[in-house]
């Protein structure tokens, strides 16, 4: 056996350079890029990064997860609530393998993340060797890129580009596996450079300054301008610009499920959410706008209902960082490549001041309409059971608004996304666009590390809970302080909904039990309660809240209540039906 | 109208690239006719030559797809009329059946095809055109016990192209490349526009 030799950090510092192993460089590479939390499980063909991670425990803090999809979703939720990238560590084979529904949710989502997976080593690479899985392979098409490390010599400048990768132009998740041998090897390392530039990549098009005036054109001879906007708002950092926008020109705006927070709920111009389980008036609407002004969003078919029905009438302008977004699912009039944060101002510059009282006064209609036949007994049920929207509602009252809410998938996701209010951004953290179930209780304890002042709220329903409820673990042993909502109707219920609405309440395995949640958590020694009446909601809620740590609240909801409105599959999102 | 594409890319040489760019074929179930990968007239860059039989509408969105890959540097398509293209053969024959029944010269001058090896047992013919070209030599063949048949993928060169040198120029640059300077806003966001 070879012996490891640490260098102590001093030594690293004082001499340019010097001799380390593979292992210490990947550790020294997530201090220089200000990596303060890790997630992760140690496993076999990675302990020799855990070994010196030993050495590294007071500058990096190493959360020990219960699952590596536990660990990449913490990772996905502590870059949605901090704007930084997550970083995950696995072992190989299984350990790698475990990651891949996190990284295809951070693909399809643009989380940034970097994720280090140990490997065999090097000449087993092929052999079928323990816990040897082809991981490069696996993840290429998961990853915005990926790359294997057999050589130590490599890491400083591969795991720079890494961290480039990740946080730069469109984010997304980027894997690193390294073999075993490469984490052992010693080489001669001469300090860690940030990369800033890689010739074959161009994180931001070019803004041409031609779209950018004949998008302001269209604007300014608009009658019914409207804007939708997506998660690039948030990435882009671009909230204050879209803000400045907006305002200016006077055009209602609405948000897909990741834009959601980008806004404040409370803004006159926030008309509300898109898509299938979105608002009347934004759905409807979209159908009678002249000009559409796509921000950061990449129209999503839960977005754009059937496209042959989508906004035909309408010009379409489209701002987007990814070129390969531009016509992709909607036709565009106007493409307006470039980052947000430039290209808003831009606009903004050039657009008229104005205001649309006839138009806004049409969603306010909308809105009145949907309030008298679905919000308002949604959030005052006359019923005697719970419904959702009042625990959002009543949650909403004791929040103000300023809490992180994380979603899982399904019925909850909808009621908490449609009523759940945000008065800042990086607030609301869901699977959107992969729909993972068991994303929430992870995603709530990365994004409490990723914004520690805040208070952070996973709503999850009874179905997805258990697909992740290995994680009470992890907030047990960590001592992580997420408030757990489980809004239980006894039932997998958007599944439910839709066998009902369209197979005939043919209802084919979607009656799903589940043990004492709360006795489940005092076993892990959280603190919870369970619910089931309105008198008894505010005052847990209230306990929940200022309960000191951990908490898990369990609500019965109406088994059978229906998230309404709704664009049913194959329909135009002016079809939207409200009951 | 679906019709033949000829795709071009430039891409770093790295392993594993292939991969990932035969998956965006493979995703939306695509079928890739002919696929080459070659050195190009830079060193270190490497060139995919990827022929598809599909809309222009969506041949567009797939060169999007591949021009996002962080390790490819451009990527081009192209209708037939705008390349110039080729594709090798090889053919074996049995020697004594060629050199009894065929004319073998005049074989060679039709097809523009040239004997590689000439051994008792049998003869390796090259040539090298579209398909339709060395398609035709395999019917001429086949009479005379065609042994074996292979053609390579398609290589092209794209008229209009004047090489990659001067784009790569701009890519190896850190600084923003001349297209970016024309951008008036880049640099100066703050005076352009006060809010």
């Amino acid at each position: 056996m070879e012996t490891i030799e640490l260098k102590s950090a001093t030594e690293i510092k004082s001499t340019p350079v010097t001799t380390i192993t593979g292992s210490e460089a990947v550790l020294n590479a997530m201090i220089a890029e200000g990596v303060e939390t890790i997630f992760g499980y140690p496993g076999g063909a990675i302990m020799p990064i855990y070994d010196a991670l030993y050495d590294y425990s007071t500058r990096l803090n190493h959360i020990l997860v219960r699952h590596e999809q536990g660990g990449i979703h913490a990772a996905q939720g502590f870059a949605r609530s901090s704007g930084r990238t997550g970083v995950v560590f696995a072992t190989s084979g299984p350990g790698a393998t475990n990651l891949v529904t996190g990284l295809a949710d951070a693909m399809i989502d643009s989380t940034p993340l970097v994720c280090i997976t140990g490997q065999v080593f090097a000449h087993l690479l092929g052999t079928d060797a323990f816990q040897e899985t082809d991981v490069i392979n696996i993840t290429t098409p998961v990853t915005k890129w990926n790359y294997q490390v057999t050589d130590a010599s490599e890491i400083p400048a591969v795991l720079a580009k890494a961290f480039y990768i990740a946080k730069s132009g469109r984010p997304g998740p980027v894997l690193i596996d390294i073999t075993k041998n490469a984490q052992i090897q010693q080489f001669e390392y001469s300090g860690y450079t940030p990369c800033t530039h890689i010739r074959s990549y161009r994180p931001k098009p070019v803004v041409r300054k031609k779209y950018v005036e004949e998008a302001a054109k269209l604007i300014n001879e608009a009658e019914r301008p409207f804007v939708i906007f997506g998660q690039g708002v948030i990435l882009g950092k671009a909230e204050k610009e879209f803000k400045a926008f907006i305002e200016k020109a006077g055009i209602p705006a609405a948000w897909t499920i990741l834009g959601l927070s980008a806004l404040p709920t409370d803004h006159p111009l926030n008309c509300g959410m898109l898509g299938m389980h979105g608002n009347y008036g934004p759905n409807v609407l979209t159908n009678e706008c002249d000009v559409l002004i796509a921000v950061g969003m990449r129209f999503d078919d839960r977005v754009t209902g059937r496209l042959d029905k989508y906004a035909k009438q309408a010009k379409v302008i489209h701002l987007d960082i990814d070129p390969s977004e531009i016509d992709k699912n909607v036709k565009t009039t106007v493409p307006v490549w470039g980052d947000c944060k430039e290209t808003l101002p831009m606009l903004t510059a050039l657009v008229e001041q104005k205001m649309y009282p006839q138009w806004l006064q049409k969603f306010r209609d909308c809105t009145q309409k949907e309030e008298e036949e679905v919000i308002h007994e949604e959030l005052n049920p006359t019923g005697e059971i719970l419904t959702m929207g009042e625990v959002i509602n009543t949650l909403n009252e004791l929040t103000n608004g300023d809490a992180i809410i994380v979603t899982d998938v399904g019925q909850h996701q909808m009621v908490a996304c449609r009523y759940a209010k945000f008065n800042q951004s990086k607030s609301n953290v869901t699977s959107g666009g992969l729909g993972t179930m068991g994303f929430a209780l992870p995603a709530a304890i990365g994004a409490k590390f990723g914004a520690p002042e805040r208070t952070v709220v996973a709503i999850i329903g009874d179905g997805g809970f258990q697909m992740t409820i290995q994680e009470l673990g992890t907030i047990m042993q960590s001592n992580v302080n997420v408030k757990i909502i489980i809004l239980n109707n006894r039932f997998l219920g958007m599944v439910r909904q839709w066998q009902q609405l369209f197979n005939e309440r043919r209802y084919s395995f979607v009656d799903i039990q589940s043990p004492d949640f709360v006795a489940v958590a005092k076993g892990y020694r959280i603190e919870g309660q369970l619910v089931s009446e309105r008198k008894d909601l505010k005052n847990a809620l209230h306990e929940m809240l200022t309960h000191p740590g951990a908490y898990l609240l369990e609500v019965m909801v109406g088994k059978e209540n229906n998230v309404f409105p709704m664009v049913p599959q194959g329909c135009g999102v002016s079809e939207i039906r409200l009951k | 109208m679906k019709q033949e594409y000829t795709v071009t890319v430039y891409t770093e040489n790295q392993v594993g690239l292939l991969n990932r760019i035969a998956i965006i074929f493979s995703r939306r179930k695509i079928n890739i006719e002919s696929l080459n990968t070659s050195p190009s007239e830079i060193e270190g860059i490497h060139r995919f030559t990827i022929v598809i039989v599909e809309t222009e509408d969506v041949v567009r969105k797939l060169v999007r797809q591949i021009e996002k890959q962080v390790d490819v540097l451009k990527a081009y398509f192209n209708t037939n009329d705008q390349i110039v293209w080729q594709e090798l053969a090889l053919y074996k024959v049995p020697t004594d059946e060629i050199a009894e029944k065929v004319k073998v010269e005049r074989l060679l001058r039709e097809h523009g095809a040239r004997a590689v090896v000439i051994r008792k047992d049998y003869t390796i013919f090259e040539t090298s055109g579209h398909r339709e070209e060395t398609d035709k030599l395999i019917s001429v063949l086949e009479p005379f016990g065609l042994i074996e048949f292979v053609r390579s993928a398609r290589v092209a060169i794209i008229k209009e192209s004047a090489g990659f040198h001067e784009k790569l120029r701009e890519f190896e640059q850190a600084e923003p490349s001349e297209e970016a300077m024309e951008n008036e806003y880049l640099d100066k966001g703050k005076d352009v526009f006060v809010m």
